[in-house]
């Protein structure tokens, strides 16, 4: 590949150009004409994909604020492979549903560009416009089915915490920059390792403010108010999207800011995400445990989830960061798998998202249990299943680091969680199915290949790791 | 004036929209908050930028204008197709999500 | 003083040229007014009336699509001050800029949005086509 000053956007412009294609598409398709849109979609994924392993280890800059570097580029592969399992469970969801096809696979690629774009910024501007782009996509997404009053609701509350929470992060950025003059993350951490705290006590506000518009976007305790509803009342697809791209994208640019920019005040900060990730971590548990409804379960979980991410994130060391690089790969592969199952039980009427819309699934689907074991096992962090070497490196990097307490509270969590996952389980192998429920719908080829490729993927991280964990560990070494 | 006026004014205003967005219970003031929020932000960009003589804030104002344009374009559509699908603009009645 | 003969010569410009249309208008054009053509706004909503009247929730779209499209413009004014310094790669950069919102527009155009009256929610582009 040459070298121009356009390389390290070329991933971006596969996706965006196929999302443009896919909107102009849909605007000159007839009425009744079937198009492969979602086709088209992983068209540019896959682009973005091969654009991004030619881009390894060149250390491609644009303008100085998007950098190909390792460690944005493994989080691209990762949100590449979320992309491309969502369009696959979706063109299932959307026939069934009646979605407006090209609206939704446009938004799917915009919310795609827009992560991608997050994680490889290296400027809180691009950061916070990157940040627009998917919320707005990933907004709307969540509303799409108009007629749905859960789904409405869902949106608006997204939307008007989304919103509020931008506010805080924006008026972050405005205080950074105005304290170091620049917002280069780059330049920003050289003005920053010349100060001492006393100087500028105005950057503890920004980095204040920055941090709880971080931890609404990652939904960490106490600003994850919004995640349950949200997750509850979007569509099981979207929800498995945005509860895995939405996340893997916040926390590169998260990991990015706070251990690159402000690295030097990390004395300062990392008492502060200390209580956040405890109180996500319990909370995320604790209050799963009491669902009925597994969309919402899951919810809990996926807070629980972005606890142990920020328990990499105060190790801050080399263990730490590629193991926070590997849990959101193995997080995201299994998250939207465990959505996918969901949304491809569900019917146009009927959601089939309660616990005892599970019961005796073995029964009915017994393929379709199977892979839904899997999948909750991995969340678990059982063995041999990837989620069980994603915690595995994220606990032993706290306990390298010294975190002892945070590494006890994380692996009681995980054995407590563990009960709510089984939960579902049991349901499926032991429970006779609820008489008054209707049989489980039939699911169709292109939703069962992406299932069975992302159990590949799980058990694949859980038992060979060494290869992926490698290039994770080659992936922070250009940085920081 | 000094850059203190300033980031005092932006302070204020980014408080009356956090006010509003906080006690108010019909949506379409909600989102009058947030925009108060976002613009406040303008603000201080704007007033960092000319007391530091870069432009970089003023390039990042004319940015955060547009999406906050898009975002309550957005907003104001969400409130109007809850108002089709639920007769109502006010927060307090959307309960259906809870647990 | 000059530097402000500019801003004159545009403000005459502006004013005669508005001033000579809107006189060859009143020349030209044939006159036979009905109640719609003298009421203020002859396109959209009643001008008096009862406030509280429910309007079509195409005035609400219409107006969004306007800000959506109209604020972009904040773009042009500093690549417009910026013209000579940022020479052909700022105009390839707003070009592009623009052909990507035009994408947009173009979708908003074929969906119907800017179709006015009962018809055009019924009947789709296609079939206009057709038609």
């Amino acid at each position: 590949m040459m070298d121009t000053p356009f390389n390290a956007v070329v991933p971006m412009l596969c996706v965006v150009f196929a999302a443009l294609a896919v909107m102009m598409a849909e605007a000159f398709r007839g009425r009744d004409e079937q198009m492969a849109l979602g086709g088209l979609g992983i068209v540019g994924l896959v682009g973005a994909a091969v654009s991004s392993m030619l881009l390894w280890n060149r250390n491609a800059s644009s303008f100085g604020v998007i950098v190909a570097d390792n460690f944005g580029l493994f989080v691209t592969m990762t949100l590449v492979i979320v992309g491309v399992l969502t369009i696959m469970f979706s063109s299932v969801v959307v026939r069934r549903d009646g979605l407006p096809a090209g609206e939704y696979y446009a938004l799917v690629l915009f919310a795609v560009v827009g992560m991608i774009m997050m994680a490889t910024a290296n400027d809180l501007l691009v950061i916070f416009i990157a940040l627009e782009i998917l919320s707005l996509a990933v907004y709307v997404l969540t509303g799409i089915r108009r007629d749905d009053p859960r789904a409405t609701e869902a949106a608006f509350k997204y939307f008007l915490l989304g919103a509020f929470s931008s506010a805080f992060f924006l008026y972050g950025i405005a205080f950074t920059y105005g304290v170091s003059g620049s917002t280069r993350l780059d330049r920003i951490g050289a003005f920053l390792a010349a100060q001492s705290m006393s100087d500028s006590p105005l950057i503890l506000v920004a980095i204040g403010m920055l941090l709880v518009g971080f931890a609404f976007k990652i939904s960490a305790v106490p600003f994850h108010m919004w995640t349950p509803d949200a997750y509850e009342g979007a569509p099981a697809v979207v929800t498995g999207f945005m509860s895995t791209g939405v996340k893997a994208a916040a926390f590169a640019a998260f990991t990015r800011v706070f251990l690159s920019a402000f690295e030097p005040f990390s004395v300062d900060w990392a008492p502060m995400i200390w209580i956040l990730a405890v109180a996500t971590m319990i909370l995320g548990t604790v209050v799963g445990v009491a669902q009925t409804n597994v969309k919402r379960m899951l919810a809990y979980s996926s807070i629980a989830h972005g606890g142990y991410l920020l328990v990499g994130l105060i190790a801050a060391n080399d263990v730490g960061k590629a193991a926070i690089l590997f849990y959101l790969l193995a997080y995201a592969v299994t998250n939207v798998a465990a959505f996918g199952v969901i949304a491809l039980l569900g019917t146009r009427d009927a959601a089939n998202d309660e616990l005892r819309d599970f019961s005796g699934l073995w029964h009915g689907r017994p393929a379709l249990a199977a892979l839904m074991t899997v999948c909750l096992l991995s969340l678990g962090g059982l063995p041999p299943t990837a989620g069980f070497i994603g915690k595995w490196y994220i606990f032993s990097a706290a306990v390298s680091a010294g975190y002892y307490g945070l590494a006890i509270i994380g692996v009681l969590t995980s054995v407590v969680s563990v009960f709510f996952y089984l939960r579902v389980v049991v349901m499926m192998y032991m429970e006779e199915r609820d008489p008054g429920l209707a049989a489980p719908a039939h699911v169709g080829g292109v939703g069962m290949v992406a299932l069975v490729a992302s159990i590949v993927v799980i058990f694949y991280l859980g038992v060979l790791p060494t290869r992926v964990l490698d290039l994770a560990a080659e992936s922070i070494s250009t940085i920081f | 004036m000094g850059l203190q006026a300033y980031l005092t004014l932006a302070a204020i205003v980014f408080c009356i929209g956090l006010f509003g967005v906080i006690t108010r219970r019909n949506t379409i003031s909600i989102l009058l908050g947030i925009e108060l929020m976002l613009n406040s932000v303008n603000i201080n960009l704007v007033a960092f930028s000319r007391f530091s003589g870069d432009v970089t804030g003023m390039v990042f104002a004319v940015f955060t204008i547009c999406i906050t344009v898009t975002e309550a374009a957005l907003g104001l559509a969400i409130v109007i197709l809850l108002f089709r699908v639920r007769r109502t603009v006010t927060a307090d009645q959307l309960d259906l999500l809870k647990g | 003083m000059n530097g402000w003969l500019g801003l004159v010569i545009m403000i005459v410009l502006a004013v005669g040229y508005a001033g000579v249309m809107i006189g060859l208008s009143l020349l030209l054009g044939p006159k036979n007014p009905t109640p719609e053509k003298l009421a203020p706004y002859e396109c959209g909503m009643p001008a008096v009336g009862d406030a509280r009247e429910r309007h079509s929730v195409k005035f609400y779209l219409v107006a969004m699509i306007f800000l959506l499209f109209d604020i972009e413009i904040a773009f042009l004014y500093p690549w417009a001050v910026a013209l000579r310094d940022l020479g052909w790669a700022g105009f390839v950069q707003l070009v592009t800029f623009f052909l990507i919102l035009s994408v947009g527009y173009v979708y908003v155009w074929r969906k119907g949005v800017l179709d006015w009256g009962p018809a055009a929610r019924v009947r789709h582009p296609a079939e206009r086509k057709a038609a």
